[in-house]
């Protein structure tokens, strides 16, 4: 049985290492819906944050690939413990009062807000988990001109931390 | 002590304490070039095609247990390595591949003779490195040759760009008495709790067998193979890539499984109950039909190599570590046991084991005038006392070779096994002479596989290096023929050999000895009188039967047990 699976990775902050990680994705055909890199406090470090689906058997030996990579530091699977997942969208409509409403009405929950208006066009910058961003999209679907996302990013809830 | 970059990767060389770089010139490496011609301790073997040096190289891995290591320019020199690169490391071969790029300030703008080398080479190495700064390229050249022997090993690239092995630019030389990684820990001893789990599955066994492959020759670990072999008196079968790992001639051993395995490996592999698969990996031509594997047995993995384990068949007790400990380790417990592991205790199985033998299934027809490739293949193992090195290419005449000289010992069966490279076997054979300049080294290849490094023969004349060119020659792509016959209703697709050459006058223009040999009883004579000059090397072109097949066969897709038999075998005279 497929399911998705969010795994988190510390790299090496070198030059080449993404695409070693990208390049494992396709050479042995696992999926990647989103992957998100970027550098951590340390600077040897970068967090890459990336979303596949499969089978259990799939995923568990996409990690042990992952970790083969020399690059790959260090490895954690949030889908395997309590995590909160994030994804930022910024999306791009003609402003009308309903969008409006519908963005204020939610802005108490600090999930949704109108970051930009010029020119009767508004960027509306959402962030939230996946499922809820993919209902709201949908709910738009007919009002939507540009959208882009940066893809999951997330941290295990508690004690447990990815750290070296 | 100040040095500059070519320097420093020479000095590195001689540090690690390489005897031998197969390598080829060229704009980039000039530095480096430079740099050997000023020094003795580190020998270059010029060869004639980056491909040959690789395999060379690997040649010289396989049967010494050092790392191999090549030296090659940019461009066209890395590209052509890259076949030899991608055949080490599916088999997990330690090698060390240095690699001239263009200078820093001109990389990626299409400079000449500029690609991407790491990016070329990255899904088919254990690890690569572009280095950027002179001050780095000690340690990475120490980095690469711990990566490339060490845990699972395989290739490592390390690409230079000129610019940093300039002559005048000299920086303090200090090369690392060892190097760690954060990020590579390989594992060692196994899991003494896995350990335990295996020895109470082996306990209850009443259909046991030993599958075990090259991982136990690369980790030095024949001897504790044989020992837990003979202790537990359990039937054993090795890979293509393990033959020699345990005695082929010990009656223990049903010889190789799989696609062209025995009928009585193959057999007991679907009836055990208890399969111990030690640093083998589950391949696809071993496995067959996924669904149908081993239908009824429990599945021991010991493995270095986590990422093998589970891969492809889901496995009972995994032990992740290094072969030699964990065999050390099992032995130990078994020992404590005492238990009595005699024949006796599996007797039945045994008895089945030697009904399956008795099948004969590779049997070949021996009233036949022709010449039969497994015929050579016996005398060869006649003359040579089954002593000798046997590089293969790939084909029928590998899986000949393979089914028909039983290695007695590790390291002396070398052929792709993985990515199957024709052209492997001639330089192939030519780096097992570096390292064991005194033996008989045999190749065993076809007219198709010879042609495709054919240009080291001049190589194997400048560094004297007397091999003994097994071609067994019947104007086929003989196992693309095979498959044609059997899948392909005969349709020989561009499977003919035409306007071969003339192999003798060939070897003879190269500077070799030449010989044809068209008639069976000519097949020993010649062997005798081939192998008899030490110091030279021959071309035999025998002239075989044309549509000889191999086997038993294991089709796609098939399972153990529905194998295609040898009509000479015993099997069809029951069935029909």
């Amino acid at each position: 049985m497929s399911r998705q699976h969010i795994i988190s990775l510390l790299l090496e902050n070198e030059a080449g290492a993404l695409s070693r990680v990208a390049g494992l994705f396709s050479a042995r055909a696992y999926n990647i819906e989103s992957l998100t890199v970027a550098p951590t406090q340390d600077i040897t470090l970068s967090r890459l944050t990336l979303v596949t689906v499969g089978s259990d058997e799939t995923v568990e030996q996409i990690k042990k690939q992952l970790n083969k990579l020399i690059d790959v530091v260090k490895l954690i699977d949030l889908s395997e413990s309590f995590s909160l997942e994030r994804e930022l969208v910024l999306v791009k409509v003609k402003k009308n009062d309903a969008i409006v409403q519908k963005i204020e009405a939610l802005e108490g929950d600090s999930l949704a807000r109108i970051t930009d208006e010029t020119d009767g066009y508004l960027i509306i910058e959402l962030s939230g988990e996946t499922i809820w961003l993919n209902e709201f999209l949908s709910s738009l679907e007919n009002e939507l001109i540009e959208v882009v996302r940066t893809g999951v990013i997330g941290l295990s809830r508690g004690e447990r931390a990815l750290t070296l | 002590m100040e040095l500059s970059g070519g320097e420093i990767v020479i000095q590195s060389l001689k540090d690690e304490g390489v005897e031998f770089v197969f390598g080829y010139p060229g704009g980039c490496v000039l530095h480096i070039y430079d740099a050997i011609f000023k020094q003795k301790d580190v020998q270059h073997v010029l060869v004639r095609h980056e491909q040959g040096a690789t395999h060379a190289a690997d040649g010289y891995a396989r049967s010494s247990g050092k790392p191999g290591v090549v030296l090659v320019t940019s461009g066209p020199g890395a590209t052509n390595a890259v076949t030899g690169i991608a055949t080490a490391y599916m088999d997990s071969i330690p090698m060390v591949v240095i690699t001239g790029q263009v200078p820093r300030p001109v990389i990626g703008t299409d400079a000449f003779q500029e690609v991407d080398t790491v990016g070329i080479t990255r899904p088919c190495v254990k690890h690569n490195f572009l280095v950027k700064d002179v001050a780095d390229i000690a340690v990475t050249m120490k980095k690469a040759f711990f990566l490339a022997t060490s845990g699972r090993p395989g290739p490592v690239v390390v690409d230079i760009p000129k610019d940093i092995t300039d002559p005048a630019i000299k920086v303090p030389y200090h090369y690392p008495e060892e190097v760690s990684m954060r990020s590579y820990k390989p594992t060692v001893s196994g899991n003494i709790g896995q350990t335990r789990k295996a020895v109470k599955l082996i306990q209850a066994a009443n259909r046991p067998v030993i599958y075990s492959g090259g991982g136990v020759i690369l980790g030095e670990a024949s001897a504790e193979l044989t020992q837990l072999c003979h202790t537990l008196n359990f039937p054993v079968t090795q890979t293509l890539m393990g033959l020699g790992a345990f005695p082929g001639t010990d009656p223990m051993s049903m010889g190789m499984l799989g696609m062209h395995g025995t009928y009585e490996a193959n057999m007991a592999m679907h009836d055990s109950d208890l399969i111990i698969a030690i640093g083998a990996r589950f391949d696809d031509r071993v496995t067959g039909k996924i669904a149908e594997f081993c239908p009824h047995a429990k599945i021991i993995h010991i493995d270095v190599d986590p990422a093998s384990i589970s891969k492809t068949i889901n496995v009972d007790v995994p032990i992740v570590g290094q072969v030699k400990p964990i065999l050390l380790d099992m032995l130990a417990q078994l020992e404590s046991l005492n238990e009595t592991f005699d024949r006796a205790r599996i007797g039945d199985w045994w008895n089945q084991i030697e009904e399956w033998r008795a099948v004969d299934g590779m049997a070949y027809d021996k009233t036949t005038g022709t010449i039969k490739p497994q015929y050579v293949i016996e005398q060869m193992y006649k003359v040579t006392k089954g002593e000798a090195f046997v590089t293969s290419d790939v084909g029928q005449h590998q899986m000949f070779a393979a089914q028909y000289y039983p290695f007695d010992k590790p390291r002396r069966w070398i052929n792709s096994g993985g990515l199957g490279t024709m052209g492997f076997g001639l330089p192939a054979a030519m780096g097992v002479k570096f390292a064991h300049p005194d033996a008989d080294v045999a190749c065993v290849t076809g007219e198709g596989s010879i042609q495709m490094c054919l240009q080291e023969l001049s190589t194997m004349l400048q560094y004297d290096t007397p091999v003994k060119i097994i071609n067994l020659n019947n104007g086929y792509l003989g196992m693309v023929r095979q498959w044609q016959e059997f899948t392909y209703k005969s349709r020989y697709s561009h499977s003919y050999m035409d306007a071969l050459p003339d192999f003798k006058k060939l070897a003879e223009a190269y500077g070799h000895v030449g010989m044809q040999i068209t008639k069976k009883e000519d097949v020993e004579p010649a062997l005798r009188e081939a192998f008899a000059m030490k110091d030279r090397t021959v071309f035999l072109d025998f002239l075989t039967d044309r549509e000889e097949n191999v086997y038993p066969m294991i089709q796609s897709g098939k399972a153990h047990n529905d194998m295609v038999m040898a009509p000479s075998s015993k099997y069809k005279k029951e069935s029909s």
